[in-house]
This record gives structure tokens, sequence and C-alpha cells, in this order.
């Protein structure tokens, strides 16, 4: 692979790393922290929502974020070429054990 | 059948599976003993994490915490999640790219340097010692409480147990017996809490039971506006709102999920799949698992405290059940019927309240609590005894590797041969047993609070420099060195000068920035970035060869001849 496609797979790579990262930060330490008492004004069933975001809806969120890298790293990989096939990885980590 | 026999039943069942698994999954090479040869598929790795991570101090510890701290108990469950998004976003990936057995392993090579590779092996060892005594205790406590056993002897039964399938097996008999603690500490965790909340709300799923209306026999209302009253008449903080400022709230929280992805027994896990694909694939998988239980647990906090109010409050001591005197019996419960009346007066103010629950007890407590069927008492005790040997064992391979590989072969003794590489990895997993063990017997602090130092000190020194390590490039060993050290230093000097040198002095007012000791990690964390930024920007590039390794992890497949 040459470099300047391996240079924008890394910048595609760290768009999307930092933008699910943006949303991890805003919904545990913005939502479930810093603006829990705003949120906890807001009420749906017996949950106050800042109380709910705390204590489950992050959890859900942080699922669904790893979920979405999950599928936009093989889309990117696919994209460039670069699937990890099984027999190229295990011969090029036993090399490394070595 | 009693509780008892159904107890001895149920852990001698569970235990002779996990021996079963061992003895089918010897390991015969130092990479299977190590990284169970690198073949485990994702969703039986995702599994092996989830229950590697989910501690006695998860299964035990997190729901009874939560439920006498209420609102303030969501850094838990933030903080031992979230850091999973890192773990899934900056490390597992490139990690598993490197390709090699160990932490250390990536931090002597990526930073080029026998030094760091030591100092990360000194605090791999450090945290994962740390942690495992937490684990040995909550063993203690459960073989006390349930198998009436003397706690001593407990905890040597769970030692046992662990130095068999550890020492046999390696990283493959543990891979295949945390699967197999996995199933049983989720489903111990999840027939109980799916009871209580039929019972309470008639709501079979506990996550939507816990914002839904009580039954006519629980009163009525929305469970959490009654625990709310409750707290309030009997004069505790009020359950759904904050007591903990904002900012140690912040900062708590920040360094579990910082330590979270910088503990070593985690990111190993992630050398065992096939490919980085993998790697990813098997992240999403844990943090599905774990939010299986971690979704659960407010709910299980929040049924728990409201029954235990119903139960004891105002309750004739004469007349309590009879979970109430064999937890008294092991002196986790204690009743001091100051006013003379023989009835127990549980409230908030402490010259008045007469009765003091330990934190720990409440997820055990809890089915009997509610007074379920044997069966299920005996299946949590099942459970939270794999869960805390799930996790001990994944510790103990972690030190015994940190020994045989990365202290014997990669720095004192370059020239051992595999099988000698194989018999250190085992008697070091012995000797760091009997540690363990002896420190879980004479233990310092409560399970949880032994647990949270771990994250803290794995916070401070690895997330960093790993990081650092991957995206930045520029990254050399004098920055990398300096900040695990500022790092490690710092946490270890501020928790140590609190909890053991001066404990009086542990109170909001004296905390740097109004952050306690536990959250004190996440500083540590900033402080070893800064520092190591700065060191590297006065001090020579890392060579040529090392930038090529950088640039080759960045990439999932191809392997760059080095």
């Amino acid at each position: 692979m040459s470099d300047s496609s391996a240079n924008s797979y890394w910048k595609a790579n760290i768009r999307l790393v930092l933008s699910l990262l943006f949303v991890w930060f805003f919904i545990s330490f913005g939502c479930g922290i810093l603006f829990v008492d705003a949120l906890d004004t807001i009420r749906f069933g017996g949950f106050k929502l800042g109380f709910w975001i705390a204590q489950q809806g992050s959890i859900f969120v942080f699922v669904a974020l790893i979920i979405i890298y999950i599928r936009a790293m093989d889309k990117l990989d696919g994209k460039y070429n670069l699937e990890s096939s099984n027999e190229k990885e295990t011969a090029s980590s036993q090399e490394n054990s070595k | 059948m009693s509780v008892q026999i159904l107890t001895y039943i149920f852990v001698a069942l569970s235990f002779s599976l996990y021996i079963g698994i061992a003895i089918w999954s010897r390991a015969g090479s130092t990479k299977e003993f190590y990284v169970a040869g690198g073949g485990v598929p994702p969703l039986a790795n995702g599994m092996a994490t989830a229950a590697d991570w989910m501690s006695a101090a998860s299964f035990i510890s997190m729901a009874g915490l939560i439920s006498f701290l209420g609102r303030d108990g969501t850094f838990y469950l933030m903080g031992w999640t979230g850091g999973y998004v890192l773990l899934a976003l900056l490390l597992a990936p490139y990690l598993r790219k490197f390709g090699k057995f160990t932490v250390p392993d990536f931090i002597g090579d990526r930073f080029y340097s026998q030094t760091a590779r030591l100092i990360a092996v000194f605090c791999a060892i450090s945290v994962s010692f740390v942690y495992v005594c937490g684990q040995m205790q909550g063993a203690g406590i459960v073989f006390s409480r349930f198998l009436e056993v003397d706690f001593t002897t407990g905890v040597i039964i769970g030692m046992a147990i662990v130095f068999f399938y550890a020492v046999l097996g390696g990283m493959k008999g543990i891979t295949y017996t945390q699967v197999a603690q996995y199933c049983v500490l989720i489903f111990a965790f999840m027939v109980p809490a799916i009871f209580i909340s039929i019972m309470m709300t008639g709501q079979p799923i506990p996550q939507i039971g816990f914002g839904s209306e009580l039954t006519e026999a629980y009163g009525g209302g929305y469970l959490l506006d009654r625990l709310d009253g409750l707290s309030e008449q009997l004069g505790f903080a009020t359950y759904t709102e904050g007591q903990r400022s904002t900012q140690d709230v912040f900062f708590i929280t920040a360094a579990l999920m910082f330590g979270t992805a910088g503990l070593p027994h985690v990111i190993i896990r992630f050398f065992t799949v096939p490919n980085v694909r993998d790697a990813r694939k098997s992240a999403g998988y844990a943090l599905v698992f774990i939010a299986i239980l971690y979704t659960t647990a407010p709910a299980v906090a929040a049924f728990a405290r409201t029954n235990l109010i119903n139960t004891v409050s105002s309750a004739e001591y004469e007349m309590v059940p009879e979970w109430f005197s064999k937890w008294e019996n092991t002196g986790l419960i204690t009743f001091d019927d100051k006013n003379n009346d023989g009835i127990i007066q549980y409230v908030g103010d402490p010259e008045t309240n007469e009765l003091n629950v330990n934190r720990d007890i409440m997820v055990l407590a809890n089915p009997e609590i509610a007074e379920l069927p044997n069966w299920v008492v005996a299946l949590v005790v099942a459970g939270a005894l794999a869960a805390a040997l799930s996790t001990a064992a994944g510790l103990l391979l972690v030190i015994s590797t940190s020994v045989a590989h990365d202290m014997m072969k990669r720095t004192f003794m370059p020239n051992i041969s595999e099988k000698q590489e194989l018999a250190y990895a085992r008697i070091s997993i012995f000797v760091a047993v009997l540690i363990s063990g002896y420190y879980g017997i004479n233990a310092p602090a409560y399970v949880a609070q032994v647990v949270a130092f771990a994250f803290g000190l794995a916070a401070a020194s690895f997330f960093p420099a790993i990081v650092l390590g991957i995206f930045q490039k520029r990254m050399n060993k004098e920055g990398a060195i300096a900040g695990m050290i500022v790092g490690f230093t710092f946490t270890a000097v501020y928790i140590i000068y609190f909890k053991i040198i001066n404990p009086a002095a542990d109170t909001a007012d004296n905390w740097l920035f109004g952050i306690s000791p536990e959250g004190i990690g996440s500083l540590g964390t900033v402080a070893n970035l800064l520092v190591a930024l700065a060191v590297a920007k006065f001090t020579p590039q890392p060579p040529a060869e090392v930038q090529e390794i950088v640039e080759n992890i960045r990439l999932p497949g191809e392997a760059i001849p080095r």
C-alpha cells in the first residue's frame, strides 16, 4: 500500500474516532454529570431524564458507539482493501513472536 | 432442600465444570499459555473478556454500593462501561496488530528501552496484585457466609481452584473457563433480578421495572419516587439526587474509564483473537455482555434498597427473618438497640440509627430479603464465586507473564528455552497465588475500595503511554518513561497519603481541586500525558525502525516487512 493512501486511511480513521469520542464525552460527562440536574426536570415514566441517562442510557449509547465503530471500520478497511485475512495475519504474527 | 445443601451442590457443579474445561484445554506452548494460541473466536473472547472484567466488585459489591449511594453510584456504572469505548477505539485493534504477548512487550518495544519495559512490568504487577487481593477477599466473604466455613479456609479453597486451572491451562484454560464463568455469573445475576422485578413491579425486564410503578402489595406509585420518599422520611439522602460535588463525580468517572482501558488483564485478552477485525468485534461483544449486567445493577440496587427498608425499618428485632441473624453472625450486619425498645430504628441520623448494613452484602442478601426460592440463593453464590475466580485467574496470568516473559525471557535470561519459560510462568503463578491469598486474608479495605485503587494506578501509568505510543509517532522513550513515572508516583502517593498515612485528613476540604483519592487517577493520567509530551519535545526523535512499527500497527491487514 502506498504512503499516501495509508495516510488518508489513517486520517479517515482519526476523524471517525474523534467524532465517536465526542458523542461519548457528551453523553457521559455532559448529560450524565454536568447537565444532569437540568435534565432531571424532564420526566418520562418513573424516571428523571438525567438520572436515567446516568444510570442506564449512557451504557446503551456506549454499546451503540462501539457497534457503529466496528461497522464503519469494516467499511473503511474494505474501501482501502485492508481486510485482514486470517492467513496473512497469522503468518505475520508468528514472525513477530520470534 | 435447605439453602446450604443446594449451595454446596451448585458450587460443586460449577467448580467441576471449570476443572473439566481446564483439563480439556491444557497449554503445551508459551503461545498457548500466554495468548491461548491466538485463535480464540471473537464471541468467545467477548464472553471471556466480560467475565475477566466483571469481578467480585461488579457482581457482589457494585449494586450494593449503588443502593447506598443512589445517584452518586453512577460513576461506577459509567466509568466501568465507558472505558470500553476508549479500549475499543483507541487500544484494542492496534495492540492486536502489534501482536505480542503482554503490555510490557508493547511498551518495551515501542519505546525501544529495557527501562520502559521494566517500569511497565512493575506497574502491571502492582496493579494486578492490588486487584487480585480484592477478588480473594470477595471469594472469602462468600465462602464464609454461605458454606459456613472459616474466612481463611474460604480464601484457601478459592486459591486452590484458581491455581489448578491457571497453572494447567494458562491463557487457554483461563479463556474457556471464563466463557463458562460468564454464563454462570450472568444467569445468577439476572434470575433474582427478574424475580424481584416481577414481584415488585409486575415487569419481567428489570431495566423497565426500574422505572415502573410498584404493585399494590408494595404500596403503588413509581419505584423511584417511593424510594425517594422513604429515604427522605428516614433522613437518608434522596436516592435520585447526588451528594458528592460535580467535579468529584466527574474525576472519579474519568479515572475509572481511563483505568478500565489501561488494565493489563483486559488488554491482553485482545491478543488472543486471530486478527484486528476480530479484536474490534470482540470489544463490541464484551461491552454487550457487560452491559447486560451493568444496566441491571442499578435496578437491583433500587429494588434491594426499597426492600431492605420495607423489611427492617421499624421491625421488631425478635421477629426479623432468618437471613438477618445469619448475616449478624458474620458481623456484616450489626444491630445496636440504643433506646432499648426492641424495634429496629433504621434512620439517616447516626445518633439514633441502630442498624449498620455492610454494602458488600446487598446482592448476596437480596434474594433472601425478597424471600426467593432457595435454589436462587444458591445460584447467586455460585455466580459470585465465578465472578471472583474468573477475574483472579486473569490477573494472576498477567503477573505470571510479566515475570516469566517480560522479566526472564525479554530482559534477564534471553537464552532460556520455551520449556523453561513455561516452567517459570507456572512457578510465578504459584507464588502469586500464595501472596494474593495472604493479602486476601489480611486485607486492608473493602472489596470495591481496594479495586478502585487499581484503576487509579492503571489509568495513570498505562493508558497514556499506550495511547501516545500509537497516536503520537514522535513519542520517544524519554517522554514515555518520564510520563509513566510521574503519573504512577503522583497517584500512588496521593492515595497512600489519604488512605494509609493520614486517613483523618481524607475530607473534601483537603483534597486537591476537590478530587477524592478514588478520582485522582484521572489527574495522574493528565500529568502523565503532559509530562510525556513536554519531555518528548526536548529529546531526540525515536529511531526510524520504531517509527515504522507505529506506521505498521496503524494499518489492520498488510504486514510491512521490518
